[in-house]
């Protein structure tokens, strides 16, 4: 049996947080793409948008950058959680090389079915 | 308050990633001076940096200058620091100079908002195109060369089809 994705379990009570900062613009962007996957994937789940306003704030929720997107606390994209907490606009490298302000769709999905 | 089209380019002398200081004086020879409010850490940027390496080598031999400046405060944001940019301009083969705006005055009077941030100078050194390089930050799926159809009229002596487009990008990181 592969692993469990939530698409073999619809309905399951998963945690999904979009954490942004306003002073980056890519984070409606991140919100439509997560909604596309969630769609896709017929996971009928709330998304908790939280805006984060200061440095300390940043510091206290370990936020790397906006957006960060939080699938049951574990980020879509493991290895840029680790950047320094800052407010600031958050840099997703993709498969093919190029620099994003914004997760590709296969770093969303992929993190919904762990 | 953003500097206006028609607007003269404010002077400056700052330091570059090659050690040296660079006024405005120093592009005099240029037919076109395109400045670029810039930094290292920004997403938006890095996504731009080959297009403004590629402008300028297509642009070089018709006297275009492109430089790029950071103005962003470095004590909360390190990775912009003078010894980062130089890092930066190594690794990524930077074909043009790029300044540190240590103390914001020149982003001050420019009133930029984001990075980056294109401010076209003529050869009177008057602000003829505000804003983006291009209209997508996916190079592949950019549609309006906003940037290169200002140079490409400006050396015709022509006005530029557009003028003025919104930047996108992040945030000036002030100091507070």
């Amino acid at each position: 049996m592969g692993g469990r994705t939530c698409t073999q379990f619809p309905g399951s009570a998963v945690k999904i947080e979009l954490l942004f900062w306003e002073g980056c613009p890519s984070y409606p962007e991140a919100r439509g793409l997560l909604d596309e996957a969630l769609a896709e994937h017929g996971i009928d789940a709330e998304v908790e948008m939280r805006e984060v306003f200061t440095d300390e704030e940043a510091e206290e929720l370990r936020f790397p950058g906006s957006p960060t997107i939080r699938i049951d606390g574990r980020d879509v994209d493991p290895r840029g959680a680790e950047a320094r907490p800052a407010l600031t606009c958050r840099i997703y490298h993709l498969a093919d090389g190029r620099v994003s302000p914004i997760p590709s769709r296969e770093q969303i999905e992929e993190a919904l079915s762990r | 308050m953003t500097i206006a089209l028609s607007q003269t380019v404010p002077s400056f002398d700052l330091p570059g990633v090659d050690g040296r200081s660079h006024s405005l004086d120093d592009y005099a020879d240029a037919e076109l001076l395109v400045l670029v409010q810039s930094c290292n850490h920004c997403p938006y940027v890095q996504a731009w940096e080959g297009r403004m390496k590629a402008i300028q080598a297509d642009y070089a031999d018709r006297g275009v200058r492109l430089v790029a400046f950071n103005s962003n405060d470095t004590t909360r944001y390190p990775e912009d620091s003078l010894d980062e940019m130089r890092k930066r301009a190594e690794g990524q083969g930077f074909n043009f100079d790029y300044l540190q705006d240590e103390d914001q005055s020149l982003a001050r009077a420019f009133g930029s908002e984001r990075t980056p941030e294109v401010f076209v100078f003529d050869r009177d050194r008057r602000l003829r195109y505000h804003g983006a390089i291009d209209d997508n930050r996916d190079e592949h799926q950019a549609s309006q060369h906003y940037l290169r159809d200002a140079l490409d009229a400006l050396l015709a002596d022509e006005e530029p089809p557009v003028t003025q487009t919104p930047p996108v990008g992040c945030t000036v990181k002030w100091r507070s």
